[in-house]
C-alpha cells in the first residue's frame, strides 16, 4: 500500500496488441513448408545468395527473388552470444546461447537457440543440427525447430 | 553552395534513471529553454521546430509530437518529427541544419528526448516476429556476436572493451549532465561486473536514461550576432542500409564507410586522425569504439583496439573520443545522437567546461540506429567555412 501522503508521480497503464501479419508470397511459402518440416528459401538471381527465411527480395542487390531452394537443417555457428538476462515476455530462461546460424546452402545467418552443449564448449565454426519439436506441435513457425545442437561425431 | 548555418544554442537536461518529477513535455521544455538561453533568443524568434525520438514504445506514448507541439512553442509554426531509430538524435539535427542551409528557415529549434523509465526498451526492441524464433535479446543481443567476431578476427585482447568503459565513465565524472558517475571505476570493477551478453559485461553496456537535448541552429547573420561563439556546421551526411542481407558486414558496415567518406569529402578532411580534434561517437557497447575508429577511417582495419589500448582516445590522447562520457554514460536513446552532435558543438565553441579538450577547433559527431540501419554524421568548426 502506498502512503496516501506521498505525492503521485506516475501510474501504471498497460498496452496490449494482437495484429494480423500478412506474410506475402515468399514468407507464406516458407511458413507453409516449415509447417511440414521442410526449410525453403529463395535464391537471388543477381548474387546467387540463398535467403532463409526468404523475404521476396535481396536487399544487397535490390531485386526480387523467386527461385525456391530447399535447404538442410544443419549448419555452422557464424557467431553467438550467451545471454544472461531474461527476455521480457519470453519463457526461455537465461543463461542461453543465441547464435547466428548459417544453414548449409544459405548465405545469410538466421538467429536461433543452441542447446544440449555446455556454454563454455560453444565456438565459432561449430557444426550444428536442428532439434525439431514433436510433429504434433508443428505450426506456421520457425520455432518448430526447438533449438540447434552440435552435430554428433563432428 | 548551401547557406551557412551554425549551432548557436545547446541545452540538455541532467540524464538519470528516472525523471519522476517531470512529464515528457516538461523534460523536453527544460532542454529547449536551456538551448534558447544559450542562443540568447526567445520562443517568438523560432521559425520552425524539428522533434526527434526513438520508437514510441520506449515510453508507450504514441505520436508524442502531437502532444509536444504546444510545449515546444510549435502551435502555428512548422513542426516536423523525425525517426531513424537510435540515430534519430543525429538525423534530427541534420534535418534542422539542412532547413537553415536551404534558406527555408532562419532559426530552427530542434529537440530530442527519451524517457526510458516509462516503458521497457528491451521489450520494445525484442518483439516476437512471425518468421524468426523469438530469441532476439535486445540491442546487446544483436551486437554481441559481432564484437566476438571482431575480437577473434583482429586478435584483440579481452580487456580492451573494459578499457573503453573505464575511460568513458571517468570522462563522465567531468560532465555534470552525465547519468553514470562512477569516480572509483577501474579495470577490475568492469571485469568483475556480471556478464549480460557474453562477451559483454554489465559495465561495458549503456544505461537506460531519461533525458533530452535541444539545439538552436541559425543562419550566418543571426550566428554572427549571437551572444556565445557559434559552432559552424561544415558538413552533414546520413545513410540508410538494409537490416539483414547476405554479406552484410556488421563490423565495418559499408553504409557507415560511405557516410564517413561523404561527410569528410564535404568538410575537406583527408586525414581524419590528424585533422579532427575531438569526436563524439555513438558507442552504446564498449567494443564499438575500436570498431568505429576503423570504420570511420581514423585508423586502419584491426588497428582500433591498439589506439584504445595506447590511450589515444583518452582526453589527453591525440584523438579524444567521447569526452562527455558518451552513450556508455548517458543513454536517453532518442537524444543520444543529438548529445553527440551537441557535445561536438560545445567543444568547438570552447563551452564544454570540465570536459573541454584544449584548443578544439574541428569536431565530429556521429550516431547510428537500428541493426546498423541508419547513420548520421556532422562536422562542426570554430572557424567559419
Amino acid at each position: 500500500m502506498s502512503d496516501a501522503r506521498e505525492p503521485v508521480t506516475g501510474i501504471e497503464v498497460p498496452i496490449n496488441l494482437k495484429y494480423e501479419f500478412t506474410a506475402g508470397a515468399a514468407l507464406a511459402r516458407f511458413l507453409s513448408s516449415i509447417r511440414e518440416g521442410r526449410i525453403v528459401g529463395q535464391r537471388c538471381p543477381g548474387c546467387s545468395s540463398v535467403y532463409v527465411p526468404p523475404r521476396g527480395s535481396c536487399s544487397r542487390c535490390g531485386i526480387a527473388t523467386e527461385e525456391e531452394v530447399e535447404v538442410s537443417d544443419r549448419g555452422v555457428i557464424e557467431s553467438f552470444t550467451i545471454v544472461h538476462i531474461p527476455l521480457p515476455g519470453n519463457p526461455v530462461k537465461p543463461p542461453f546461447i543465441a547464435a547466428n546460424i548459417l544453414l548449409d546452402g544459405t548465405d545469410m545467418a538466421c538467429l536461433h537457440l543452441v542447446s544440449e552443449v555446455p556454454t563454455e564448449r560453444v565456438v565459432v565454426g561449430m557444426r550444428v543440427q536442428a532439434v525439431w519439436k514433436p510433429r504434433e506441435e508443428w505450426g506456421y513457425t520457425f520455432e518448430n525447430i526447438a533449438w540447434f545442437k552440435p552435430v554428433e561425431g563432428a | 553552395m548551401a547557406n551557412r548555418a551554425a549551432v548557436v544554442g545547446v541545452g540538455q537536461t541532467k540524464h538519470k534513471s528516472r525523471h519522476k518529477e517531470v512529464s515528457i513535455a516538461g523534460l523536453v521544455r527544460q532542454a529547449a529553454e536551456r538551448a534558447l538561453a544559450d542562443a540568447g533568443c526567445g520562443w517568438q524568434d523560432i521559425d520552425a521546430v524539428v522533434l526527434g525520438k526513438a520508437p514510441d514504445m520506449f515510453e508507450g506514448v504514441v505520436m508524442p509530437e502531437l502532444y509536444l507541439t504546444d510545449a515546444l512553442g510549435g502551435n502555428g509554426k512548422p513542426v516536423l518529427r523525425v525517426h531513424t531509430a537510435g540515430s534519430v538524435g543525429g538525423s534530427t539535427a541534420v534535418v534542422a541544419a539542412n532547413y537553415v542551409q536551404s534558406g527555408a528557415f532562419r532559426r530552427v529549434l530542434t529537440v530530442t528526448f527519451e524517457k526510458q523509465s516509462e516503458s521497457n526498451a528491451t521489450w520494445a526492441l525484442s518483439p516476437r516476429m512471425p518468421f524468426v524464433p523469438h530469441v532476439n535479446a535486445g540491442a546487446g543481443g544483436f551486437f554481441a556476436p559481432y564484437m566476438r567476431l571482431y575480437m577473434q578476427k583482429y586478435h584483440a585482447p579481452e580487456h580492451i572493451g573494459c578499457l573503453v568503459a573505464v575511460k568513458d565513465r571517468l570522462n563522465a565524472c567531468r560532465n555534470p549532465y552525465a547519468h553514470l558517475q562512477i569516480p572509483n571505476i577501474d579495470l577490475a570493477m568492469v571485469q568483475q561486473s556480471p556478464m549480460l551478453w557474453e562477451p559483454l559485461h554489465f559495465l561495458e553496456s549503456c544505461p537506460s536514461s531519461d533525458g533530452a537535448c535541444a539545439l538552436v541552429i541559425a543562419d550566418e547573420q543571426i550566428a554572427e550576432r549571437s551572444p556565445n561563439p557559434p559552432a559552424w556546421i561544415v558538413a552533414t551526411s546520413t545513410r540508410a542500409d538494409g537490416v539483414m542481407y547476405a554479406g552484410k558486414d556488421n563490423i565495418h558496415p559499408k553504409s557507415l564507410i560511405a557516410c564517413a567518406k561523404d561527410v569528410y569529402s564535404k568538410a575537406g578532411i583527408t586525414d581524419p586522425r590528424r585533422q579532427i580534434d575531438v569526436a563524439e561517437l555513438y558507442v552504446p557497447f564498449s567494443w564499438y569504439e575500436p570498431m568505429y575508429l576503423e570504420t570511420l577511417g581514423i585508423c586502419g582495419e584491426g588497428e582500433g583496439w591498439k589506439l584504445t589500448e595506447a590511450g589515444a582516445t583518452a582526453m589527453t590522447g591525440d584523438i579524444p573520443i567521447n569526452p562527455s562520457g558518451g552513450v556508455l554514460s548517458s543513454n536517453p536513446i532518442g537524444a543520444s545522437g543529438m548529445l553527440r552532435f551537441g557535445e561536438a558543438a560545445l567543444q568547438v565553441r570552447g563551452m564544454a567546461g570540465e570536459h573541454q579538450v584544449d584548443g578544439a577547433r574541428l569536431a565530429l559527431g556521429h550516431a547510428f540506429g537500428g541493426a546498423h540501419s541508419y547513420y548520421a554524421m556532422w562536422v562542426v568548426s570554430a572557424d567559419k567555412p
